[in-house]
């Protein structure tokens, strides 16, 4: 039968044999070791930072075709919302908002000195002593009030230049300061809100397509967001100065009216009083209308 | 029989001090940086199925006794072995709850197919060689690194159902208990006899001597208590999971101990499709392309998805792991392979001799 049984074979057995059994060459030459690798994959350029994936231009449409669409399926996957900012950045809006950065002296001091947010960077404690209508304590207010905390941002990974990089982390990082600035929380309606300001005042197109996120709002929420947060969005984004450029840890004690003033915020109609109020006046009516 | 030592074993053996010389550890990741920061012996008492045995019988070569500091490959950095194994015990943690969602979306559906064939090719319950017209002998399945029950309950389904069988158990064994709860959860489906066939156990393919029942969601594992005897599986199958032991060699010395005199070692793997360079292009683009994307839009986690195809590429060809397999003992019949979808995937299968 023309069956062959192979089995372990010694040396003297190789002399002489068909061309089933082993081949020493081969078999040494194409050992599973790190230091005899055949790639036949794919090559990337070497990462410019740590964690960088550099993408080439089809791998990135896919990935903001992707992330988009699922983010706009489920807003809480923060990390395809990251990721659909760090490719939807390149080619213009990133190098805008760097250059942003970079015409103004303290966007160049952050740039120089590339200061994280993160709860071991800022010192939680100290903010909470702090008083009342100051930066540092209305953002743990906020931050407390909203039970999140600074270290759910993601990395950045998917932008190439690393200045640009950080540019984006430290947008990303601030995001929590801008919320604690215009006071809006973090239910979908108001990051809805803060999105569309964000897009009025840094350009990045993240934030303004998200801005479509509010066809998934509810009725009242959506004609709220159309007549009093929108407008209010765009006139104070587009007339308020960089808020990148905005060095929060040495805001902290600023007073944050101040600020306000300073950079040409007004803050918005308190979200969280009037969705309180809402929900109160629709439980008084069922109780009456149960009655 | 004496067995003299094969040129493989031989250049083998140079390997381990080549192997030194080796860059040391690139992180690709900061965040994976942790895991990589502790000491190989805080890994073996945290792990409960770390292999410590530094010796085995007099014939085992050293390459084939697991040794947690022994330099291997995680992907395409190089790690040691006990390194490996806290790795992709973080990987397969990660991604249990949207492996199987993740196959479908990988592969097109199309490992189904591949592991349809794998057991259909196995055939078990079937045993023609019992004595007496009746094919139907009792039969013990060990499915290792098993975690979601893919394989396993194809098994049972064969067994009980297409060759009227009920004499077949499988174990399920694992090292990582949240695949092995996914595939508990997903059992619960079964008709009740066949989940009545089938055990979920714990346990390093390295080491089958040490093994412990699954442990409930959220409890550590506890320590090993039970083991797998010499030579009392008839068929031991490993599915898409041998590329991620830390040491293949051992592995397969563990399955020739435990498998009866006449048993099947059966293994289904991704392989080499070099025979088909077109193939092979768009296989690979697609593979370290969009596999990492995907997962990162499905699961959240590029990382996991970025390893698995590396492990991939990493992965010996069909026939350097036909000659592993050789070399542990197995007697293999004709390439000792098949290739699947151009190579893709490949099925190794060797038979422990009965003499």
């Amino acid at each position: 039968m023309g069956v062959a049984i192979r089995r372990s074979v010694g040396l003297a057995g190789l002399a002489g044999r068909s061309a089933h059994t082993l081949r020493p060459c081969i078999a040494i030459a194409s050992l599973p070791s790190p230091l005899n690798q055949q790639y036949s994959a794919p090559s990337r350029p070497p990462p410019n930072y740590p964690g960088h994936v550099p993408l080439n231009r089809l791998e990135k449409a896919a990935l903001a075709i992707g992330s988009g669409l699922m983010s706009l399926r489920d807003p809480r996957r923060g990390d395809l919302i990251a990721a659909f900012a760090e490719a939807t950045a390149t080619p213009y809006f990133i190098y805008r908002l760097q250059d942003a950065m970079l015409a103004s002296p303290t966007g160049r001091r952050i740039l120089r000195d590339r200061p994280r947010i993160t709860s071991t960077s800022l010192n939680l404690p100290y903010l909470r002593a702090l008083a009342p209508n100051t930066v540092g304590r209305t953002y743990i207010d906020w931050l407390d009030r909203e039970g999140v905390s600074p270290d759910t941002r993601a990395a950045v990974r998917y932008i190439d230049d690393a200045e640009c990089a950080y540019v984006m982390q430290r947008y990303r990082e601030c995001h929590d300061f801008y919320h604690a600035l215009t006071g809006l929380p973090v239910v979908r309606e108001g990051e809805v809100a803060l999105k569309a300001f964000e897009f009025a005042n840094t350009l990045l197109p993240m934030t303004g397509l998200s801005v479509f996120a509010a066809a998934t709002l509810k009725a009242p929420e959506r004609r709220r967001f159309v007549g009093t947060y929108l407008p209010w969005a765009v006139r104070n984004g587009l007339r308020a100065r960089e808020v990148i450029n905005v060095y929060w840890e040495e805001e902290l004690e600023t007073d944050v009216d101040e600020l306000r003033r300073r950079l040409g915020v007004e803050a918005p109609p308190d979200l969280r009083a009037i969705r309180k109020a809402e929900r109160e006046e629709r439980r008084r009516k069922a109780a009456e209308g149960g009655v | 029989m004496a067995v003299r030592p094969t040129q493989l074993r031989r250049a083998l053996l140079q390997s381990p001090s080549r192997l030194r010389q080796t860059a040391p550890n690139t992180i690709q990741h900061p965040e994976l940086q942790h895991l990589l920061s502790a000491a190989p012996s805080a890994f073996s008492s945290a792990c409960p199925f770390s292999s410590t045995i530094t010796t085995r019988t007099q014939n085992t070569p050293d390459y084939a006794v697991p040794n947690p500091s022994r330099p291997t490959h995680f992907g395409f950095q190089t790690v040691t072995e006990a390194e490996k194994v806290e790795r992709v015990a973080t990987v397969f943690t990660s991604v249990a709850e949207s492996y199987d969602r993740m196959n479908d979306l990988m592969s097109f559906g199309w490992h189904r197919i591949w592991k349809d064939y794998f057991v259909t090719s196995l055939n078990p319950g079937f045993s023609p060689l019992t004595s007496g017209l009746d094919p139907r002998a009792p039969q013990h399945i060990l499915d290792i690194a098993g975690g979601t029950g893919d394989i396993a309950f194809r098994m049972l389904q064969t067994a009980h159902v297409v060759n009227g069988n009920p004499d077949v158990r499988v174990t399920i064994s694992d090292i990582n208990p949240a695949m092995l709860t996914v595939g508990k959860q997903r059992s619960t489906l079964l008709p009740a006899s066949q989940q009545a066939a089938l055990s979920f156990v714990e346990a390093n393919a390295e080491d089958l001597t040490r093994t412990a029942p699954l442990s409930p969601p959220g409890t550590r594992t506890p320590a090993p208590t039970s083991t797998i005897p010499d030579a009392s599986v008839d068929l031991y199958t490993v599915a898409f999971g041998i590329r991620n032991f830390s040491n293949i060699p051992a592995a397969l010395r563990e399955a020739y101990r435990v498998l009866k005199p006449g048993g099947v070692f059966a293994c289904l793997e991704f392989s080499k499709a070099d025979a088909h360079p077109l193939l092979n292009t768009l296989y690979k683009e697609w593979s370290f392309r969009a596999i990492p994307l995907i997962g990162q839009l499905v699961a959240g986690d590029r990382d996991s998805y970025q390893y698995l195809v590396e492990s991939i590429e990493k992965f010996p060809s069909q026939a350097e792991f036909r000659d592993m397999i050789v070399d542990a003992g197995f007697v293999v019949g004709g390439q000792g392979y098949e290739d699947l979808t151009g190579g893709v995937a490949a099925i190794h299968k060797g038979m422990k001799p009965r003499v």
